[in-house]
């Protein structure tokens, strides 16, 4: 099986990789979103579906560790990736023409990745490790109302979410070029298909801090 | 009609050689609107000879957009501000009176600088020896039509092979990538019979010495294609991705 380990390893492989986990992550997102969602239902259909997960615990477990898997790939091939373009150009433009070549959803890609890393190293600890290992009697509702009612934090979400929006518009046409799925006939659909899904995702995630910080999810 | 003079404030990349730092240069210079861009630089350069200074290195060869030796990177742009032209095609009329027009040679760990302006661009070369061809035994021309060829095939073959080799796609993607190079190669060849025996051997070579170049890998964003010369498009990369995925699903 070397050359597998090889081929991922090539530059087109390190692609895959990045599109192939970037896959998985926006089919997440997806489900994330629309877990999410029974929030504007109060704590009784939050609580519910929080309560429908923690039936099937193991299962969530397991699913748990494969997506920490997937995001330590995308996320350290994504690192490593920028560190070789680093080095594949030691010396810069004095005058950088690229916002005249590229659109600022590809050319920031890892910039609104490495914030969107940071929100998810915030995210996790304020919210899946308070309710899963401080050892709190609270219920998740409460939790996550909870942080809400801090501006800084709603309004640390809401940017997180709008660059998490960019680097989805990106990442969505940007696999479908990789996985080589790329002809004039549906190309265009796809990039269309790619920014609506981010405007959908940047919603969907956006408005709830909105929501719980204004009108505290009563 | 006579044209009034445009007064320009050059700043142009000097360095003596691959070791040596370089530096921005200031030329300012008063040139006609009709005057080309490489012209404008061949008079800097009969003005600094005649001071007996030493001139601006940099390459040309055609002057007619179609040989790939020229390139020059100006204001941040890869050919310059006009699309779908090489360097050699840009005219000074596409600037303004006292303008400032920054001249940078290509920058890239696998193009390294020569002189001025001039980058070694060889390993593009070290590419096509690899695979950027099909291995026939010689012998009477073949019949023109022996083989047919669909008309839309045939068109993206030679849309493909319309790239020129001159590096800007390297030079304009921010991981210096030659991705839009080697697949315009990679394509030219795989969408043809003639090319498809050697196909997947030629992908898997062609890449392997990509990368062992040292250019970055592509993270598509497209400034490529954006400032080709002759409009290649990232479509070929598609086609290169899928052409790398086969040959190792196949074997």
């Amino acid at each position: 099986m070397g050359w597998v380990w090889k081929s991922l390893n090539s530059s087109i492989g390190k692609k895959l990789v990045m599109a192939v986990t970037g896959v998985a992550l926006m089919l997440f997102l997806i489900i994330h979103l629309a877990g999410n969602l029974s929030l504007y239902g109060g704590s009784k259909a939050f609580n519910g579906y929080v309560g429908l997960l923690e039936m099937i615990k193991p299962l969530i477990r397991v699913i748990e560790v494969i997506l920490a898997l997937v995001f330590i790939f995308h996320i350290i091939n994504g690192v490593r990736l920028w560190i070789e373009n680093k080095i594949a150009r030691p010396q810069g433009y004095t005058i950088n023409g690229s916002r005249k070549n590229t659109d600022v959803f590809s050319r920031t890609a890892f910039i609104t990745g490495s914030i969107v890393f940071i929100f998810l190293i915030l995210h996790l600890q304020t919210i899946w490790y308070k309710f899963n290992y401080s050892g709190t009697e609270l219920d998740l509702y409460t939790i996550t109302t909870e942080w809400f009612t801090h501006w800084w934090y709603s309004l640390l979400y809401l940017i997180a979410i709008v660059l998490l929006g960019f680097h989805l518009n990106h990442g969505f046409q940007s696999a479908f070029q990789t996985f080589g799925w790329n002809s004039k006939k549906y190309f265009p659909l796809i990039e269309k298909l790619g920014t609506i899904y981010a405007i959908i995702m940047t919603l969907g995630f956006g408005s709830i801090p909105i929501y719980l910080y204004f009108f505290g999810g009563k | 009609m006579e044209h009034k003079k445009l007064n320009l404030t050059l700043k142009v990349w000097r360095q003596h050689g691959p070791k040596t730092p370089g530096c921005f240069v200031t030329y300012p210079i008063a040139v006609s609107p009709d005057t080309s861009f490489l012209e404008m630089l061949d008079e800097i350069n009969n003005e600094l000879e005649k001071k007996g200074k030493e001139p601006i290195a940099f390459e040309s060869d055609c002057r007619e957009g179609i040989c790939g030796t020229c390139g020059l990177v100006i204001n941040g742009q890869p050919h310059g501000p006009i699309p779908r032209i090489a360097t050699c095609q840009l005219h000074m009329r596409n600037f303004k009176d006292g303008d400032t027009i920054y001249i940078e040679p290509f920058r890239a760990k696998a193009f390294p600088i020569i002189k001025d302006l001039i980058v070694d661009r060889s390993p593009m070369d070290r590419i096509m020896e690899a695979g950027g061809f099909i291995s026939v035994n010689t012998g009477s021309v073949p019949d023109g039509n022996a083989i047919p060829i669909a008309k839309e095939i045939a068109s993206e073959a030679m849309d493909a092979a319309s790239c020129i080799g001159c590096g800007a796609c390297v030079a304009a993607c921010k991981n210096a990538s030659a991705m839009l190079f080697v697949s315009a190669k990679v394509s030219q060849f795989a969408l043809l019979p003639q090319g498809k025996p050697e196909r997947y051997q030629r992908v898997e070579a062609m890449v392997k010495v990509m990368d062992e170049y040292g250019f970055g890998s592509c993270s598509n964003t497209y400034a490529c294609e954006a400032e080709c010369p002759k409009g290649v498009s990232v479509k070929n990369i598609a086609r290169m991705n899928r052409e790398y995925f086969m040959s190792k699903i196949k074997g």
